[in-house]
């Protein structure tokens, strides 16, 4: 039985920080997002970039991002872009809700579909039980959702539409 | 403590073994453990201290057996409450140098500092009369603070900036974090009219020469401002013998409980300086036209005070004096060389700061090159150590050294070396956790991607 820490920083998180995907800002982006979590400094600057509309909406053709931060914020995109590459949008807005109750988990991870469905994200299952480092995990999820609200692609809720207009550098978790 | 220790008033004797158990025994929660039965190793004092039994039954005394309204009420408890208030003022001020009427409760140190600010901008709108000109500011005046400031003591001033057209200025922060005091001469000039600079950075735990800059300041008229959140609870400090004009610290870094800190202030300063919160219990006459305020401290203190807090803020001022703050500051002079030494011996990782003990804190800020410091004190965490990881409310000190953030372990006097020992061995397995060797070639991960803009 490993520790919570070892739970923590699974073998695929240690690996996606120290060789990321998606990491370089490309051109030719729908929209950008850039967030920082105030109480850490860490920061990501997020491009969604979108494929003409199909069958299922708009799909999402690549992400792209710039970034610096603790090893669970930096694989944490990493793993997100992966997974929402070649998706459509609503996919990628249901992922992200799953990933959210996922870190609401308290490291009991999800039902078996849900957890199917976060595929490489179910690596992140033992950071829900460490309340101060939830944000980091949330700090690319976050930016994509934010870009794709941008980019018209996504509808904020009720409270997204509260906050003040803040352009792309609102801060998270403020 | 069971009885007083006589307070050491020379020499540099520290702690004996003895000693410095009977003041761990007085700090019940240094016995607990964490993360799976690990014994507490508590390096976060910085950020905020333990509290000893005597503080803790302070404020429960005066809740059980004293409480009333202060400064009102003919009762015999209102008596004994207001008097409880007083005294503790009276020991806060005992242990930094001051008169006792020199002491402004606050809930905190960050509201201190705005007291100050805030007047000086009413001063400006007109108020506070002839007297409290001398606070009122002009385009052309300036403001100088330093690169180390904690945001609490930059912030404000950015902000009196802004409303009165004043120039802020800052004096720099060498290669080993000590301040710039060559800068002194360039930066503070005729037009400087407040210079405000911490007495110990709460990053770099560098200690300030408050005599350069308060020679100065004078040298130019200017009002000297100190932060000695840090130094307060660490070295021995005499308001008076420094000569600066205001000084802020907090209860809770002092030992003392949450929600209450002090605004020191020269009695005259405070006797010219407008009000900034108003409200009952800082007036003298008031009419449905106009009012008369309170003499200070009471002016700056509007509204039912924090009681129980400041009885205990005295109750943490007591205990300190009785340990005294030269064997204290001798113990912790201790701890940072240990500190020190435990860092240098890891390979790949490096101190924001000075590397000498002359003139420093036992707090030491550190880079792990390679690693996070949220992944830094994740792995140190796991050892049941506790120590605060990012910017520490210093980002212009952090982006002067080019990192976005830092680990600090900050030691206080109830620190121990084989606490030491143990945050070494936690250390030494980070980098090897991450899978890096310790022949550190790995860039650090941490250089800002967003180089001063945000």
């Amino acid at each position: 039985m490993s520790s919570p820490m070892e739970q923590l920083y699974q073998q695929l998180i240690l690996e996606h920080a120290k060789t990321p995907h998606g990491k370089g800002l490309a051109d030719g982006a729908a929209a950008e997002s850039f967030q920082v979590n105030p109480t850490c400094g860490d920061e990501v600057r997020l491009r969604v970039h979108l494929a003409p509309a199909g069958a299922d909406g708009t799909v999402i053709d690549k992400v792209s991002w710039e970034g610096q931060g603790c090893s669970i914020s930096q694989a944490s995109v990493s793993v997100m872009s992966e997974l929402v590459t070649g998706n459509a949008v609503t996919t990628a807005e249901e992922l992200g809700e799953t990933f959210r109750a996922l870190m609401g988990a308290r490291g009991q991870g999800l039902d078996e579909a849900s957890e199917d469905r976060l595929g490489d994200a179910t690596a992140f299952t033992g950071v829900a039980r460490y309340p101060a480092r939830i944000k980091c995990a949330l700090l690319g999820w976050s930016a994509l959702r934010d870009a794709l609200i941008q980019a018209g692609a996504a509808t904020p809720t009720t409270t997204e539409q509260d906050q003040p207009a803040t352009g792309t550098t609102h801060e998270e978790n403020r | 403590m069971t009885a007083p220790l006589e307070p050491r008033a020379t020499g540099s004797a520290t702690l004996s073994a003895a000693e410095l158990a009977a003041v761990r025994a007085d700090f019940p929660l240094l016995a607990r453990t964490v993360r799976g039965g690990r014994p507490l190793v508590y390096l976060d004092s910085g950020a905020t201290s333990q509290k000893p039994d005597v503080v803790l039954d302070a404020e429960q005394d005066f809740y059980l057996q004293r409480n009333a309204a202060v400064h009102r009420g003919a009762h015999q408890l209102a008596e004994e409450a207001t008097e409880a208030f007083e005294q503790a003022r009276g020991e806060v001020a005992a242990l930094v140098g001051a008169d006792v009427g020199e002491i402004v409760w606050q809930t905190n140190a960050t509201a201190a500092l705005n007291v100050v600010a805030y007047a000086m901008s009413n001063a400006t709108a007109g108020r506070g009369g002839a007297a409290a000109r001398r606070f009122a500011l002009a385009p052309g005046d300036e403001i100088a603070v330093t690169e180390a400031e904690h945001h609490a003591n930059l912030v404000p001033w950015q902000e009196l900036c802004a409303r009165t057209g004043a120039t802020l200025r800052w004096i720099g922060v060498d290669d080993d974090g000590r301040l710039r005091t060559d800068e002194l001469t360039s930066v503070v000039t005729e037009r400087t009219r407040v210079l405000a600079f911490t007495h110990a950075s709460n990053v770099t735990g560098a200690l300030t020469d408050v005599g350069a800059f308060v020679r100065r300041a004078r040298e130019v008229g200017a009002l000297t401002v100190l932060d000695a959140c840090q130094s307060v609870p660490h070295v021995p400090v005499d308001l008076h013998a420094l000569g600066v004009d205001f000084a802020a610290f907090s209860g809770h870094k002092m030992l003392g409980p949450t929600g209450v800190g002090a605004l020191y202030g020269r009695r005259e300063l405070l006797e010219a300086m407008p009000p900034v919160v108003t409200g009952g219990s800082m007036v003298e006459v008031v009419t449905m036209e106009s009012t008369t305020f309170a003499p200070p401290p009471q002016r700056f203190e509007a509204g039912s005070q924090m009681v129980a807090q400041a009885v205990g803020m005295g109750a943490a001022a007591r205990y300190l004096a009785e340990l005294g703050m030269t064997a204290i500051a001798a113990h912790e002079t201790d701890l940072a060389r240990l500190l020190l030494d435990a860092v240098a011996a890891v390979p790949g990782v490096r101190v924001l700061g000075p590397t000498d003990t002359r003139d420093r804190l036992a707090t030491v800020s550190f880079v792990v090159d390679g690693v996070h410091a949220h992944d830094v004190g994740q792995v140190l965490d796991d050892a049941g150590v506790a120590v605060r990881v990012g910017h520490h409310c210093a980002q212009p000190l952090h982006r002067r050294f080019g990192v976005a953030s830092t680990s600090r372990a900050s030691a206080a006097l109830y620190t121990t070396a084989e606490e030491v020992e143990v945050f070494a061995d936690a250390l030494r397995r980070v980098r090897p956790f991450f899978g890096l060797t310790d022949t550190p070639t790995d860039a650090p991960t941490d250089a800002p991607t967003e180089g001063g803009t945000r």
